[in-house]
């Protein structure tokens, strides 16, 4: 039994854990989480993979977080059922336990679609720590040299830039036309497909894997895979990293919402009293399209559990939204993307664009009714949070549009009256 | 009540020492000739002087109350201390990943490319006063006890 019961122990656990010991220094909390390694930096799982970050560099809080927050930590144990009128939840090792509060954090998992060969050694998905030593594992074991990662998105782009310094040769298999094409226009993808293909990435858009061939004398080890388009190409690794999907096995069929991921209001509450959903299982609003979608991002994942966690100790708290943003740093291409970055035609849409293609650099704004709600951010990434400020409080620009994209733009361009009521200047 | 540093844009006249003085404190050798030319990596000066004539001012990490930087981390680097009001930064966890630089409003957070960790002021931690308030010229950065 404790008052406060969180399934998940990642970034929307973390942060609820957090906002509670804020209200409610005292009441019982117990995070229940499948994993045996908790709040370790998902997004670090890359620089794992490539050597950079250990296991004590990956912890993103420390190791004495439970403790000090005087949580009980249910380790290894999968919640199998909720029993939502007894306010239980039930625990794989037999166990109930008995909550007043329940916060859903249970992530996402990776999304693999169905394809034959997917049971064979050397196939991997990409989500967590013990992906991440998997994978490394099997590297050392077997002195891997060839990888094909499935997906050009976010998460494949991140490991393929750790197995490239590992050593390995990596070919990206990508779905779609470009690469990246959920943060990038065609012209940022270019630019980063390039810069990828440079360093010595063999880049396949517009195909996807039919079927993951065994090796020539052991069939039940990865060898290669075969492309829709026909070809083959020959490799020791498999890596499934399209993206996630919400995590929502523990509600299906229950009570609580479902649509993609768990429905919740702008308190993080579900539809049923006092269970509360955040992260990437969670359907939270998103500002920029002024509806509620899943958005598996670290740093929403954080804030949409802090306002569980004051909502269930009892602080109303309204969460402000957020959108699809994201920061990268692989290939030492800083990117920035947010909002509405790759639009459709749309004649609402006004367009800015600065470019400097020799050097890779990159930078659209896209506004609708003066007002900034998309960013493309390539090697010119200094000053994006100031741009995603005047995104966010929908200030509009209309009288100083052009020094958005000038090379000078700053605090120091923008009108006298908004740097001091940011208190930028006194 | 916290200590912030506070930029007076009257009495900036945009001559980038604070930029300089901080450069030095924040390098190995603080020798202002070696701390420009041959130290590796290359000391990052964490205050930017942002011009746009006759206008300059400086800016530097302003220590938000709900710094965004702190919330979005993906690796637990920036940390707000509860006590002083500072944000800090650890760069032994940092991973250079950028996140605080997309959602920093001032732009105050720098790249550190070479190390590939970000570098933003610390207030000249150990010192009664940060270099670029105890070096500007014309008093245009003062360190004062604000409320929080």
């Amino acid at each position: 039994m404790a008052k406060y019961v969180i399934v998940g122990a990642s970034a929307a656990g973390i942060g609820a854990v957090e906002a509670i010991r804020e209200v409610d220094p005292s009441g019982s909390i117990a995070v229940i989480s499948d994993e045996t390694c908790t709040h370790y930096s998902r997004p670090m799982i890359s620089d794992f993979v490539s050597g950079k970050a250990d296991a004590k560099k990956m912890d993103c809080r420390n190791n004495e977080f439970w403790k000090a927050n005087n949580v009980e930590v249910l380790m290894g144990k999968k919640a199998t059922a909720l029993n939502l009128t007894e306010k239980t939840v039930q625990l794989d090792s037999g166990e109930k336990v008995a909550y007043e509060k329940l916060l859903l954090a249970t992530g996402g998992k990776p999304f693999v679609p169905i394809t034959e060969g997917s049971d064979k050694d050397g196939v991997f998905t990409f989500t967590t720590i013990s992906d991440a030593q998997r994978i490394a594992a099997k590297i050392e074991a077997t002195y891997a040299k060839t990888a094909i990662v499935v997906g050009g998105g976010l998460i494949g782009i991140s490991v393929t830039e750790a197995l490239l310094k590992r050593g390995l040769k990596v070919t990206m298999v990508e779905l779609q036309d470009k690469i990246l094409s959920l943060l990038l226009d065609a012209k940022g993808s270019d630019i980063m497909e390039a810069v990828i293909r440079k360093a010595g990435v063999n880049v396949i858009t517009g195909q996807s894997v039919q079927k993951i061939l065994g090796k020539p004398g052991n069939d039940s080890a990865v060898g290669g895979v075969l492309l829709t388009k026909g070809d083959q190409v020959p490799c020791d690794l498999v890596i499934m990293a399209i993206g996630v999907v919400p995590r929502t096995e523990l509600v299906l069929g229950g009570a609580v919402k479902i649509n993609r991921g768990i429905v919740v209001d702008n308190m993080m509450q579900t539809n049923v009293a006092d269970v509360y959903a955040s992260g990437d299982v969670a359907e939270a609003y998103d500002f920029i399209i002024n509806q509620n979608r899943t958005l598996p991002l670290w740093p929403l994942a954080i804030l949409e559990g802090r306002v569980a966690g004051y909502n269930m100790a009892g602080k109303k708290t309204t969460y402000c939204g957020g959108t699809n943003m994201s920061s990268l740093k692989y290939f030492d291409v800083p990117i920035v993307s947010i909002g509405l970055a790759n639009p459709k035609e749309d004649p609402t849409l006004e367009v800015l664009v600065k470019q400097d293609l020799e050097n890779n650099v990159y930078k659209k704004l896209v506004l609708r009714n003066n007002i900034i709600v998309g960013i493309i951010l390539v090697n010119c990434i200094e000053r994006a949070g100031i741009l995603f400020y005047l995104l966010k409080n929908t200030v509009n620009v209309k009288k100083f549009k052009k020094q958005l994209i000038s090379e000078d733009f700053s605090w120091a361009t923008l009108p006298t009256g908004m740097q001091r009521k940011m208190s930028v200047v006194q | 009540m916290v200590k912030r540093i506070i930029a007076k844009q009257e009495n900036c006249i945009g001559c980038g020492l604070c930029e300089v003085y901080c450069l030095v404190q924040h390098s190995k050798s603080k020798d202002v000739v070696k701390a420009y030319n041959s130290e590796r990596p290359k000391p990052i000066s964490r205050v930017t002087v942002e011009r746009n004539k006759p206008v300059s001012f400086a800016i530097q990490c302003r220590n938000c109350e709900d710094a965004p930087c702190v919330i979005a981390c993906l690796s637990g680097a920036m940390k707000k201390d509860e006590k002083t009001g500072q944000v800090t930064h650890d760069k032994e966890k940092c991973m250079g990943c950028w996140t605080c630089i997309m959602v920093c409003p001032y732009g105050a957070i720098k790249m550190d490319k070479e190390g590939h960790v970000i570098a933003k002021c610390d207030l000249c931690q150990g010192f009664d006063e940060p270099a670029c308030v105890a070096n500007c010229p014309n008093e245009a950065l003062v360190f004062k006890e604000v409320k929080k």
